[in-house]
């Protein structure tokens, strides 16, 4: 039956492989609308309003309707624009956002790429998203597009070396670079976390990851009442609705990771859990505590962004170089030292 | 052709290609993006190569530092091309010298067998387990951590130099002090006095 030349092994691989991407990326896709929608509810009930509350029930198919209308809309390119760049900006942004998830474990089993470098990989990949800004603003050939792009440029390689320090101290903690290892290290309960030992790298980590997805109050790419919307002010349509869509995507990504480095990923809180007759299949090790831990990381995003004021950029600046990065070298010096002594599995 | 050469043609296309764009794109933020494009591919080719850890780190350090603030630099430059290309004919000595060495090392290498290079043998594939990344922290730190740490410390230096060549503090620019800015209290700045709430008498038409 199998015809010279066509290796059918190989192509069942192939499609087997594009069916968990599909499978990976719809939910993801949704999730991301539906927090949209969440942010919208969340802010407006801090803010003492309703949100939105007008399409479907209590403005459930807002998302969708949101969609749609950005579908329709004209994506219009700049007549100064370099046109193959305008276009390739908002590739470079969804594109890393989604790319990172592919060795992001949601169980001990579901995972679509188990590979031992995965911290390395999610760092790589995730430091590449800051071209799909660069390039647009430079792109849009626009003053306030091109303000835009270089704060961020400047803000993200400033916080990704904050970043970078706190997955040190949770590599040296869990002595590997697998994700799926990292939350095995932390199995046994809530007090196994690394959120304990490693708590002012968390906090660093959290705050971190707000700069990197350039979140309120972080958001100096954009700052509407500064430079009108920073990097995608000349964006439309569906255009703009990418970067949008790689804004929440990498948003998602980070309260997972934090989930997983820090708030012991799928493991329950409490062991007894899984002992639980009948309930624990449910209440036990699985993805509902993957699901309950990113939502609460993503809750605390949006609150961030309801209460405080935007940074100012020299603020920034100094937060990131003069506050976090001594910070977590002090930390990692610490957690370093402190393995050596008798206390060292504290912090393993 | 198996799977891995058709992988290797494939990255191999695309890097030559990405690297003759450097070269000759005359708009330098095209060229700049190009680099990236071949630090990318070229990390693809080193992870067939089995070096993971290289491959990534190419791409952390390279791909996600380095070329963002090459770009940061050049977007902002107004870079007159013309200008840049005048010299072209008094480098090509230099430049054809060079490419000339670079020719030789490659014949070397990709005619190793006529210099005896096949002494080496092919290294044994590794098994999917194998971890890159701790044998080459093993051997950093063991055997080679004198040449580490003075590679480490030469950089150090560098980072001092490039500091302090160009920290200057400019007199007529003005400057914030967080610190202080941190440090000051209310009543520093604000006092509350109580008012007492009265009328003026004859006050009450000049407000209509």
């Amino acid at each position: 039956m199998h015809s010279a030349g066509v290796d059918w092994t190989a192509i069942q691989t192939v499609v087997w492989t594009l069916l968990k991407i599909m499978a990976l990326v719809v939910p993801l896709m949704l999730g991301v609308a539906y927090l949209t929608y969440a942010e919208r509810k969340v802010i407006g009930w801090m803010q003492v309003r309703i949100g939105p509350n007008r399409v479907g029930f209590q403005g459930l198919l807002q998302p969708i309707a949101d969609a749609v209308k950005l579908l329709m809309k004209e994506i219009i390119i700049p007549s100064g624009a370099s046109k193959g760049l305008f276009i390739l900006g908002p590739i470079l942004a969804i594109a890393p956002a989604l790319a990172a998830w592919a060795v992001i474990p949601f169980t001990g089993s579901l995972v679509l790429a188990d590979i031992n470098a995965g911290l390395l990989y999610v760092m790589a990949i995730t430091s590449m998203g800051v071209y799909g800004v660069i390039i647009a603003g430079w792109a849009s050939n626009s003053k306030y597009a091109f303000l835009g792009a270089m704060r961020s440029a400047a803000q993200i390689v400033s916080y990704e070396i904050a970043m970078g320090f706190a997955l040190v101290g949770v590599l040296m903690a869990a002595q590997s670079l697998n994700l799926t290892d990292i939350v095995q290290g932390q199995s046994g309960g809530l007090h196994q976390w690394y959120l304990w030992p490693l708590f002012p790298l968390f906090i660093v980590y959290l705050i971190s990851g707000v700069a990197e997805t350039n979140r309120a109050p972080f958001d100096v790419a954009e700052g509407e009442s500064e430079i009108v919307a920073g990097f995608h002010v000349e964006y439309s349509g569906m255009a703009f609705a990418v970067f949008f869509l790689a804004e929440y995507a990498n948003m998602i990504l980070i309260a997972a990771l934090t989930t997983l480095m820090f708030l012991g990923g799928w493991l329950a809180p409490l062991p007894f859990l899984n002992d639980i007759p009948g309930l624990g299949w449910l209440l036990g090790d699985g993805i509902l505590w993957w699901l309950l831990k990113t939502a609460f990381v993503l809750f605390l995003f949006l609150w961030f962004r309801a209460t405080f004021p935007r940074y100012r950029y020299d603020q920034i600046m100094r937060l990131g170089w003069k506050v976090f990065i001594p910070i977590t070298i002090v930390w990692i010096v610490v957690v370093g030292g402190m393995m050596q002594t008798p206390y060292g599995h504290l912090f393993h | 052709m198996t799977y891995t050469t058709a992988i290797f043609y494939f990255f191999a296309a695309i890097l030559v290609f990405a690297g003759l764009r450097v070269i000759t794109a005359r708009n330098p933020v095209h060229a700049a993006l190009y680099l990236v494009l071949a630090f990318f591919t070229a990390a693809g080719l080193w992870m067939l190569l089995e070096a993971e850890f290289l491959a990534i780190v190419l791409v952390l350090v390279y791909v996600g530092a380095v070329m963002v603030l090459f770009l940061f630099v050049v977007m902002m430059l107004d870079i007159n091309l013309d200008r840049l290309r005048e010299g072209f004919w008094t480098y090509l000595p230099l430049a054809g010298f060079v490419s000339v060495l670079l020719v030789i090392e490659m014949a070397l290498i990709l005619g190793g067998r006529h210099f005896g290079l096949d002494v080496m043998g092919v290294p044994d594939p590794h098994p999917a387990d194998y971890s890159n990344t701790k044998e080459l922290g093993r051997l950093l730190y063991t055997d080679y951590v004198y040449a580490f740490e003075l590679a480490a410390v030469i950089l150090l230096v560098a980072i001092v130099a490039a500091i302090a060549l160009t920290l200057r503090r400019r007199k007529d620019s003005k400057y914030l002090d967080p610190a202080e800015q941190v440090k000051v209290k209310r009543n520093d700045r604000l006092r509350i006095i109580k008012m007492p709430a009265v009328k003026k008498p004859g006050a009450g038409e000049e407000g209509a």
